[in-house]
């Protein structure tokens, strides 16, 4: 087995150690956004949508970087309007409409891939795989998060008001409705450019984990952002140089070292931590 | 717009002045406001008039259209018919001279904000997405938080704050707003004996400046002594008039008494 730095001088190494701390930082920059929205389960359903779409638009245009952005993004707004659509014409609530349609488009996207001769193999849809990536799969991650973290820090200001309180601020003048679509379709980009890494099971914990984790740790909104993004990269960063020695997929690695710090500071954390006396009314 | 006195009980005082020159009272004045939720009716023609320096207790059963008709004042929901008229003008959307004050129960207490951020919020309409804060806006932020004994505990967690100073926060907000009007719903509910009598204490001293309060509130208690007027709801306008005129048995027993019909 070569060592490591022998890895790390391929060009395909330096792309996936590149593209982990991208993807990591963005991830965890829009984490801080889905930690206050209050939103990890439906990150969870549409993440999930995402792989119909993906095989839908493989079937139609064949597989490339702008056929599987417009798929994804196409799947993500059936199964949410969708399930506004089912909520509003039926006594069914959106959770509901929104668990049957995201496990029944995941299911069908399942048997398309199965049936389609790509290259990628259904494991990589499923779980990511960084090590595969192209230098156009790392510009397209560095555009994502480049759009990811300018919009939210330039809609910081109204967005934090919108997401302490949304009469607040519509009594002030945000502008709720602009933010909702500018932040819906952020999300959906950034988890579109982590499914590479990920895949479209565990991009939940990416884009959730980092900012939970910081918010255990912090009063300010605006660290948690940073912060997120930060601990995404950082997190990504370590799973990378873990993996390779241990034969680990890089994609867990990266889930269960964000796991880890959640946990630690889950524990540990001197304002809100197991061990702090101020849990119960902080 | 007449400029009569809105009843013989007009109180003497001057406007607040923060920022605005005024040579008569803001008045606010509602006409056959009527609301719609899909089939529900959940406000019926109500109108009223009242005007900077006075204080107002919105007074119903649970379903009675509180909520509703704060929401409608601060320009979170629209009116299906009637008007609202700030200071002459119709209101047409939210101004910042309004200020919202929501239930505690809809706020999220563990939001990673300190008191002070919170405070800060109220800069908002001033500020807009992207202009600098200012020196300006900091003395406003630091005088609203002084006003409202909350200068030591600027740096707090909102939820580390007792029931009382977390309602003071808000208020801060709404001085931190400018705001003219202060639409409070239900600021007296979870808070002990102490906390309330001190935020009595303020509502006077908010309207001696020549703020607007309007709150709902449900302790029939308490209504002499904290407001000066009172709206009776249940949908329809039941009453409306000073405390001492208009809350009266009868006019409390039509608000309540016997079971809410469900108008369509």
């Amino acid at each position: 087995m070569p060592t490591i730095t022998d890895f790390l001088a391929e060009p395909i190494a330096k792309r996936a150690l590149l593209a982990c701390l991208l993807i990591g930082f963005s991830n965890g920059f829009v984490s801080a956004f889905v930690v206050l929205r209050k939103s990890a389960l439906k990150i969870g359903t549409i993440s999930h949508s995402l792989l119909p779409g993906l095989a839908v638009a493989v079937l139609i245009a064949g597989l490339s970087q702008w056929s599987a952005l417009f798929g994804a993004i196409f799947a993500a707004l059936i199964v949410g309007l969708g399930s506004i659509f089912l909520s509003r014409t039926s006594r069914l609530d959106q959770d509901t409409a929104m668990g049957v349609l995201y496990t029944t488009a995941f299911a069908a996207g399942l048997l398309i891939l199965k049936n389609l001769d790509v290259r990628q193999k259904l494991d990589e849809w499923l779980f990511g795989s960084i090590i595969g990536m192209a230098d156009s799969d790392l510009w397209i991650a560095f555009g994502i998060s480049a759009i990811a973290v300018i919009t939210l820090t330039a809609l910081q200001r109204p967005l934090l008001i919108y997401l302490f309180e949304p009469n607040i601020a519509a009594s002030l003048g945000v502008p709720v409705r602009l933010l909702n679509y500018a932040t819906f379709a952020v999300t959906i980009l950034v988890l579109v450019s982590s499914l590479q890494a990920v895949g479209c099971i565990l991009s939940v914990g990416l884009m959730v984990a980092p900012a939970a984790t910081i918010y255990l740790l912090t009063n300010n909104a605006r660290t948690l952002f940073w912060g997120g993004g930060l601990l995404g990269a950082a997190g990504s960063l370590i799973a990378f140089f873990l993996s390779y020695p241990l034969g680990w997929s890089v994609s867990a690695t990266i889930i269960v070292v964000l796991g880890t710090f959640f946990l630690l500071a889950y524990i540990f954390s001197p304002k809100y931590g197991l061990f702090s006396r101020r849990r119960g009314v902080a | 717009m007449s400029t009569a006195p809105i009843h013989d009980k007009t109180k003497e005082h001057v406007c607040w002045g923060g920022g605005c020159q005024h040579t008569q009272h803001h008045r606010l004045e509602v006409v056959d406001l009527s609301i719609q939720y899909q089939e529900v009716r959940a406000l019926e023609k109500i109108s009223f008039a009242t005007e900077c320096g006075r204080s107002m207790a919105l007074i119903g059963p649970n379903g009675a259209g509180k909520s509703t008709l704060l929401k409608s004042l601060a320009g979170l929901i629209a009116a299906d018919s009637g008007k609202i008229l700030w200071r002459g003008e119709p209101l047409t959307r939210s101004s910042h001279e309004l200020a919202y004050l929501p239930q505690r129960g809809d706020i999220d207490w563990n939001f990673p904000i300190t008191v002070r951020g919170l405070v800060e919020m109220g800069r908002y309409p001033n500020l807009g997405w992207w202009r600098q804060y200012s020196r300006h806006d900091a003395e406003i932020v630091e005088r609203a938080l002084t006003s409202m004994e909350l200068g030591d505990l600027q740096n707090r967690q909102i939820s580390a704050l007792s029931g009382g100073q977390q309602q003071r926060a808000f208020i801060a907000r709404a001085l931190a707003q400018e705001a003219h009007v202060l639409l409070l719903d239900e600021p007296f509910t979870g808070l002990d004996k102490p906390a309330q009598e001190n935020l009595s204490r303020l509502f006077k001293e908010l309207t001696a400046e020549g703020r607007l309060l309007i709150a709902s509130h449900h302790d029939l208690q308490t209504v002499e002594g904290n407001f000066d007027d009172v709206l009776l709801i249940r949908r329809h306008q039941v009453a409306f008039g000073p405390v001492s005129d208009a809350f009266t048995k009868n006019n409390i027993a039509a608000a309540y008494n016997s079971e809410l019909r469900t108008e369509n």
